[in-house]
């Protein structure tokens, strides 16, 4: 395996071939703020939180999909960079109804976290207050449109880990949504196995559990990396049982 | 030719209003009208919003009372999931309520009404206030925000902050009370106690000094509402809705709270953002009530805690004969009565093991289309209906506001005050005299935030107009 040296805000650090920019620094302790992106899913580079500047590259790149190649020079913290963040979370603010004071999320909302990351004080573009919807037929869990940030972690973990692809976006532009199936109520989905994977990945308060009062519904992620490292790997234990 | 005066702002109560005072031809008080200038809209914005989120909405109606609607909007959760809460959960609840009415009822009395008892309604404005107080009686003022203090605590420790905390839901409380926490609480009691009695012996002397002003402040006859235990005592959590006249009849008795729009209808005015409700036998506006302390400590058999019961039977004589308290300056005096109340309750449910137990939640989904949480909030009865669908979206909210229910009676009382205090023919109109009318409306320690359900802010404005709608006289404060 080919071992590719490059540099990040001046240090020299060495890369396994196919790893991302984003990979490297998370290894390293640098830390690149991110949204869309969580480990055992594909990437997609769709939030743009986690850009780089590059050298001897106009664009600025996603740390998530863009792989080091030899000699590259890498900044992850820059104020243009931290500008354009701030300048994400705050379009991210005024496209949605946030209302992290009586929502279930409060205090451990990762959109909140990266508000608080990038120092939001005040957003300068107006409110949209956009008129989204609240689909709380499902029994155990609840969509609400309201707080969705489109990251599609929920459509990327059914359909790549559970495999049964209950979400999937429609509309455009600024009108994008999540839909169930052939956009129907969640409760009425087929297809959803009520595993709860979705609501579990989901960074805001989009997806919960039904029943969750103000600042109640803490999510565990990490559990996607096992699955993912367990199936690659053959190491299911329910498997490994059923073999005995 | 008619005149106008215009009280703007009301100052030391929680919300923005004004007031006006029509003159007549003679130069005769008209009319006066308290108008709420504030517009919040929960009613309808909470619509397409659960359940469960709803306690954690509704407490941000206010940042005096939030914890009122909390247990109150709790309340109407529980009754939509059809569930009985854990006796810890409503002990708790019960606890929190208490330390809320407390806290408010310290607010209201050292903060926004000594003032003008203390310093006199005629004072300079400009240190007519708690600083005011500080600087003329600092052991008084300290004590009474002390005991906010320790009204505020209680919130803390049960529910993490202070001010919207979120711990109460339907069901029951999210989190059992920490067993090292209790004696933090009962340590306080004893201060407490000494320091309400500062405040009722204070209530006394006020009584005395201002004996020829109090017979015409907001003194009338009307329906008096308020929740009763089982047994008739004082109650604030639970129980039924008495109504009693101003003559001591009951007109009503044992009403179920959850049936409270069968008997309270809501009027509106193009003047105010406030609605008026009135009790619906009667019709509107004859059908005027008020609420809170005066209503409640009018209307109860008895008070369970002893101190507090000695202060009832002493309160009751007020009247004389009639063994109703109809006058409204006595809202201070039923205040102070809570607070004593409150702290004996407090002391008692601290030292009920039951308090400390683990058991506090109940389970259930949606089992019921439409709820009704009722509790005494610090300024009267409080009631939150909400209609939902099976998945528990709400579909229509209905809050009847303590203050809005006391918007008819702060109305004559304004109009009682402004007759006998203001005389349009001296053409001129002290700041003292305005004060006084505002006094009548803080009387009812109104809370504008919760009862409008706040834009706007304005410095003291008044001014004398003529009928041709110019100004012939203006003060700012």
């Amino acid at each position: 395996m080919s071992v590719i040296t490059f540099t990040i805000n001046g240090e020299q650090y060495s890369a396994k071939e196919g790893d991302t920019i984003l990979q490297v620094a998370r290894d390293n302790n640098i830390p690149i703020p991110t949204l869309c992106y969580l480990e055992g899913l594909s990437t997609l580079g769709a939030c743009r939180l986690c850009l780089v500047e590059i050298e001897g590259t106009p664009k600025l790149l996603p740390a998530c999909t863009t792989k080091p190649t030899e000699g590259m020079v890498v900044k992850t913290d820059t104020d243009k960079l931290k500008r354009y963040r701030k300048m994400i979370v705050e379009l991210l603010a005024s496209e949605g109804n946030h209302q992290c004071a009586v929502c279930v999320m409060n205090g451990h909302c990762e959109l909140q976290d990266l508000a608080y990351e990038v120092g939001l004080d005040h957003v300068r573009f107006p409110y949209l207050f956009p008129k989204k919807s609240l689909d709380a037929t499902h029994k155990d869990f609840v969509m609400d449109r309201n707080r969705c940030v489109l990251c599609t972690r929920c459509v990327r973990v059914c359909h790549e880990v559970e495999a049964a692809h209950v979400w999937d976006i429609a509309g455009r532009g600024i009108d994008c949504e999540i839909i169930a199936d052939l956009n129907q109520p969640w409760g009425t989905s087929p297809s959803c196995t009520s595993c709860g994977k979705c609501v579990n990945v989901c960074p805001t308060g989009a997806l919960f559990e039904k029943g969750a009062t103000i600042g109640e519904m803490e999510k565990e992620r990490g559990f996607i990396k096992f699955i993912v490292n367990a199936r690659k790997k053959h190491e299911w234990v329910r498997v490994a049982e059923e073999d005995e | 030719m008619s005149k106008l005066i215009t009280i703007s702002p009301v100052t030391r109560i929680e919300g923005h209003a004004k007031i006006t005072i029509q003159l007549d031809e003679n130069n005769d008080v008209a009319d006066a009208r308290f108008h709420v200038n504030e517009f919040r809209g929960f009613e309808k914005f909470t619509e397409g919003r659960l359940l469960w989120e709803m306690p954690g909405i509704t407490s941000r109606i206010c940042g005096i009372c939030p914890a009122s609607h909390l247990v109150t909007s709790a309340k109407a959760g529980d009754d939509i999931l059809a569930v009985e809460i854990p006796e810890t959960a409503e002990k708790l609840r019960r606890l929190l309520t208490l330390a809320q009415w407390l806290q408010s009822h310290a607010l209201s009395f050292f903060h926004l009404s000594s003032p003008d008892f203390l310093l006199g309604f005629d004072s300079n404005p400009a240190t007519r206030n708690i600083f005011g107080l500080v600087a003329a009686d600092k052991e008084f003022a300290r004590r009474g925000i002390r005991l906010r203090k320790f009204g505020q605590e209680i919130i803390e420790i049960l529910g993490g902050r202070r001010i919207h905390t979120p711990w109460t839901v339907p069901g029951g409380v999210r989190e059992a009370l920490d067993p090292a926490k209790k004696d933090q609480m009962l340590n306080w009691i004893p201060e407490a106690k000494e320091t309400v009695k500062l405040a009722l012996d204070a209530v006394k002397k006020i009584h005395k000094k201002f004996a020829k002003e109090i017979p015409e402040f907001g003194n009338f006859r009307s329906l008096l509402v308020g929740l009763v235990s089982e047994d008739g005592g004082l109650e604030y959590y639970d129980g039924y809705l008495r109504i009693k006249d101003g003559n001591d009849n009951t007109i009503a008795e044992a009403v179920d709270p959850k049936k409270y729009f069968e008997f309270f209808g809501e009027a509106v005015e193009p003047w105010s953002y406030l609605k008026f409700p009135y009790y619906k036998p009667l019709d509107y506006p004859e059908g005027m009530y008020r609420v809170g302390p005066l209503a409640r400590v009018n209307i109860c058999d008895y008070i369970e805690t002893p101190l507090a019961e000695a202060e009832r039977k002493i309160f009751k004589k007020l009247s004389g004969k009639l063994n109703v308290v109809n006058n409204s300056f006595y809202y201070h005096y039923a205040r102070c009565i809570e607070m004593l109340f409150a702290v004996e309750k407090i002391e008692m449910l601290l030292n009920d093991p039951a308090i400390l137990g683990e058991n506090i939640r109940s389970q259930a989904s949606i089992n019921r289309l439409e709820g009704v949480g009722c509790t005494e909030a610090p300024r009267g009865v409080l009631f939150h209906r909400y209609n939902v669908n099976k998945d528990g979206v709400i579909q229509n909210a209905d809050l009847l506001i303590a203050t809005a229910q006391n918007n008819l009676a702060m109305n004559r009382t304004v109009q009682q005050i402004a007759a006998r205090f203001i005389d349009g023919k001296k053409g001129k109109i002290t700041e003292g005299i305005l004060n006084r009318v505002e006094a009548g409306i803080r009387c009812y320690d109104p809370c504008l935030s919760c009862s409008t359900h706040a834009l706007g802010q304005m410095p003291l404005h008044v001014e004398l107009l003529n009928a041709a709608g110019e100004i012939i006289d203006e003060i700012r404060r």
